[in-house]
């Protein structure tokens, strides 16, 4: 059979929209929510970013499944002493996360609110500036990146982080690590760390372990560059905060109120 | 010759002294056998040939490092041509059977320290001890 005109632009009308509607099913827009990833293929994206329910998060203060998660897939270590504390996701006070909110009518109880923080994966950081091997940069898709490898243990990204995101070990962290999980290396005394919104897990085709870990959702990941994701849905559709916003860095990380 | 003794006395002790680590080993009684490196089970493969891999492995690893954690490219293929991911903990030590019994016995024999298992962890370990019912 000859194929003419016809025939071939039908059939290349049907390819795209078979392509079209693999991609949408790929990205969850045509599934049920919450939107879980296909297994095994990696999640990729233009700019990831985060959307936090405060009021969601807030209404459970004692719940820390999200912390627990990342902490036990990581090997943070845990250690009591806050001056040899290692963090990657933590609670903070309302006040203390969004100093620009300030608010003497506010009253006591809005500004104890507990806020679940991490590194905000700066559109714009400035940690990575200051690092002298390049141990730390930002990647293409938004994630800044720590290279374990490269860190020789300057503290400047600490320093430069307005947000603390960045903890240094000051001794050796494996004895204080409650169970080795040996599919991701541990880290040495001298090194500084942070969240790194899981990469490993999404080159896996998996969520951050804190959004899979939440129980209530509170927590939604996704592509801010793609105009119909459900993290964008969300950001137009309810106002947000971003901890300090005025400085410059551009946090993809979101506070829903 | 001029003081033919001293010299001769002095070259002696010269060589005595080049020779310890020979002949203090010898006294010590250490095994300087070759290490007797186990194989991972037959039927695979290592990423390269045997032979290439005992003089490339470091650099393949470090090459992997880069890749992996800074290109994000994270598989590769085995001399077979099978698909492999790029991790020394999930490929190198579990398809070894762990440290022990293969990359430790040869870096102890040749005095090799690697700093990585600082932080990475021996995954054929655990894959042993998991079955041995731990
Ligand atoms: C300070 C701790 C540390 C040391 C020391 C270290 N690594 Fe790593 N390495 C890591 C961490 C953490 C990752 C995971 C990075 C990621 O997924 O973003 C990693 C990832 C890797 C990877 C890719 C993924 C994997 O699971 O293996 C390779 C290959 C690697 N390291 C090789 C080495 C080699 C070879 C050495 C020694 C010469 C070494 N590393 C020493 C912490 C370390
Ligand atoms: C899928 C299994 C597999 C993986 C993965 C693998 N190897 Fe191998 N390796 C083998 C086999 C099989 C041999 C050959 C043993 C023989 O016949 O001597 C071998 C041989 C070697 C040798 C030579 C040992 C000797 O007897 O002198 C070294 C060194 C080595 N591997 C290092 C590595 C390193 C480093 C990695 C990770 C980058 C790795 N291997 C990954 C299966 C594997
Ligand atoms: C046949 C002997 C032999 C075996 C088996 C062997 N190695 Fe090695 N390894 C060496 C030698 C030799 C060096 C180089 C030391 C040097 O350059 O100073 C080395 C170096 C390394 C280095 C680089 C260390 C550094 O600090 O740069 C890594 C990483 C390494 N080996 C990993 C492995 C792993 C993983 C295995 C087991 C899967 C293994 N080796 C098995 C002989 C061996």
């Amino acid at each position: 059979m000859a194929i003419d005109r016809r025939s071939f632009l039908a059939a290349g009308g049907l390819a795209g929209l078979a392509l079209a509607i693999r991609r949408a099913v790929a990205e969850g827009r045509l599934t049920a929510e919450p939107w879980a990833p296909p297994e095994g293929q990696a999640l990729t994206g233009t700019r990831w970013g985060m959307a936090i329910d405060l009021e969601a998060c807030a209404a459970h203060p004692g719940c820390t499944a999200c912390i627990e998660a990342c902490h036990r897939v990581h090997n943070v270590p845990r250690f009591d002493d806050p001056k040899r504390e290692i963090k990657w996701t933590w609670k903070e006070t309302f006040e203390h996360a969004f100093p620009a909110q300030e608010n003497p009518w506010a009253g006591e109880e809005r500004a104890e609110l507990p806020v679940l923080v991490m590194c905000n994966h700066c559109e714009n950081p400035p940690c990575t500036r200051v690092c002298p091997t390049r141990a730390t940069w930002k990647r293409e898709d938004g994630v800044v990146m720590m290279d374990w490898h490269r860190c020789i243990g300057c503290r400047y990204c600490v320093a430069a982080c307005p947000y603390g995101s960045r903890s240094f070990n000051w001794v050796d962290p494996r004895p204080a690590i409650p169970e080795i999980d040996p599919s991701f290396p541990t880290r040495t005394k001298g090194v500084v760390e942070k969240c790194n919104l899981c990469e490993e897990r999404l080159a896996e085709g998996k969520l951050p372990a804190c959004v899979t870990a939440c129980p209530y959702g509170a927590l939604t990941f996704g592509d801010l560059g793609d105009p119909e994701s459900r993290i964008r849905r969300l950001l137009a559709e309810r106002p947000s905060l971003r901890r300090k916003s005025f400085l410059g860095t551009g946090p993809q990380v979101f506070y829903l109120v | 010759m001029y003081d033919a003794g001293k010299i001769l006395a002095g070259l002696a002790i010269f060589v005595v002294l080049v020779a310890t680590p020979f002949w203090w080993n010898a006294a010590r009684g250490a095994d300087t056998a070759p290490p007797r490196i186990e194989k991972p089970p037959a039927g695979t493969s290592c990423v390269l040939p045997p032979d290439q891999m005992r003089h490339e492995h470091m650099r393949l690893l470090i090459e992997w490092r880069e890749e992996v954690v800074r290109q994000d490219l994270r598989t590769t293929r085995d001399a077979a041509g099978r698909p492999l991911r790029k991790s020394l903990s999930e490929s190198c030590l579990a398809c070894h059977g762990g440290r022990e019994k293969s990359c430790d016995r040869c870096h102890d024999w040749l005095d090799v320290r690697v700093y990585c298992w600082d932080c990475h962890s021996d995954m054929g370990a655990r894959r042993a001890a998991v079955a041995g019912g731990r």
